[in-house]
């Protein structure tokens, strides 16, 4: 399953061929005097090394650790989030949204692919695949329970479908036993899919 | 437009395929894909609803059988050859032959840090009272534009109710269409309205969940 990806036939030569296009395509794109590669490079080093989920599970902690913040990121999750430092492409109005033993939030695009970039840097692939996409706004309930999320029947699924500019974080519940963490020991519980909702932050 | 990027509901696509520990990135290519994209974007010569057009309006079949990343750089090409920013010849050829087009602005590697964390905000100052409530019954618009729309088609006709209202925002459906002297980036109202499962999907609904889209006022009337 690894490297089993169902959004196209990656072979080798199939690589080549783009990698020989989107080479070109830069190449003409810079001699046109439209782009800088450096930007180009600065672009994708923070992408690629800085911006990711550690963010977003720095927000949750805090959420977890301190009441007040709680309620500042549930009343306003674009200034609470850019309090610590994240903010802006794909992140420029965020609502946070708390999983609860009734309720439980799940967010998805089935339109393309949106997500909230300075909180959880790129979306994996599953997240943009048609699969998820299609299937996770008609059976939630049954795509969780593949993720290994199986929910009491008696809690709701809210699927947050992102349709415009607001992007959605989900702050999961606190796991028990860890009560007086600090924010550092309580951030390393949060995953990625916990805060897309297709996922519960680690027991201790 | 009814494309083959509006799945939400569709049968047939298998099971969600996952990845232990993926990378940000699975090719070389598909790093420059994403700073090249990003980087022709920042020069304003089209905003993010444009770029989400010229991706659906895609054939379909390639669509369905391309990568997320080639799909990306298959809707860059349009888009720069729509606009003569670039010609055919020069694709086939990888260098320059005509002379380049003026864009509003070049995004330079000392601006990137800045121009990520600003973003493109789309609020905008209200023009008008907003119509609708939170709690309010609205049905999402039957319509089928042949153009850009946010409003998915698994929710069109169906009744919901107004659970957030977020302030007026560029309006997406307007944003993504060509525009004398810019870009039309007047607002509308923006809402979250909340669908029950069998509203949408009857009597296959699961039991207990609700699915909300972010809907703008155009898109909604009351129910």
């Amino acid at each position: 399953m690894p490297h089993d990806h169902s959004d196209g036939d990656h072979s080798h030569s199939h690589l080549g061929e783009m990698d020989v296009r989107v080479r070109a395509l830069e190449t003409l794109l810079v001699a046109k005097g439209y782009i800088d590669p450096a930007a180009v490079d600065r672009l994708i080093e923070t992408y690629e090394s800085h911006v990711g989920p550690h963010n977003g599970a720095r927000v949750v902690a805090r959420a977890w650790a301190d009441e007040a913040y709680r309620d500042w990121l549930a009343r306003d999750a674009t200034a609470a989030i850019a309090s610590l430092g994240y903010s802006g492409r794909q992140g420029e109005h965020m609502v946070a949204v708390f999983n609860t033993p009734d309720t439980h939030h799940v967010v998805v695009c089935t339109l393309c692919s949106c997500y909230p970039w300075p909180v959880l840097g790129l979306p994996p692939v599953w997240y943009k695949s048609a699969p998820y996409r299609s299937r996770v706004v008609r059976e939630p309930r049954r795509v969780l329970a593949e993720f290994g999320v199986v929910l009491p029947e008696s809690t709701q699924i809210r699927v947050w479908d992102s349709t415009a500019e607001v992007r959605y974080l989900v702050v999961p519940m606190r796991p028990a036993g860890t009560e007086g963490w600090n924010e550092d020991r309580l951030a390393a519980l949060v995953t990625r899919d916990s805060m897309i909702g297709t996922g519960v932050a680690a027991v201790p | 437009m009814n494309g083959v990027h509006d799945i939400g509901g569709m049968h047939g696509f298998g099971a969600v395929q996952r990845e232990a520990d993926e990378p940000p990135f699975h090719a070389a290519w598909e790093r420059r894909a994403l700073g090249v994209t990003l980087a022709m974007g920042a020069t304003g010569a089209w905003n993010i609803d444009m770029s989400r057009s010229a991706r659906e309006s895609l054939p379909p079949a390639v669509i369905l059988t391309s990568s997320y990343y080639e799909i990306w750089v298959r809707a860059l090409e349009s888009m720069l050859l729509a606009r003569g920013l670039i010609t055919r010849d020069e694709l086939a050829a990888g260098q320059v032959i005509s002379p380049p087009r003026p864009l509003p602005r070049v995004l330079g590697a000392d601006a990137v840090d800045a121009a990520l964390a600003r973003g493109a905000p789309t609020e905008r100052p209200a023009e008008s009272m907003a119509r609708f409530a939170v709690g309010d019954r609205v049905r999402a618009i039957n319509q089928h534009p042949s153009g850009h729309t946010r409003l998915p088609r698994y929710v069109r006709g169906r009744v919901g109710t107004v659970s957030l209202v977020h302030g007026a925002h560029v309006f997406a459906d307007r944003h993504a269409v060509d525009w004398p002297g810019g870009f039309d980036d007047r607002p509308e109202w923006l809402y979250t309205v909340a669908f029950a499962g069998a509203e949408l999907w009857g009597p296959q609904a699961e039991p207990g969940t609700v699915v909300s889209v972010d809907a703008w006022e155009p898109c909604l009337e009351p129910a």
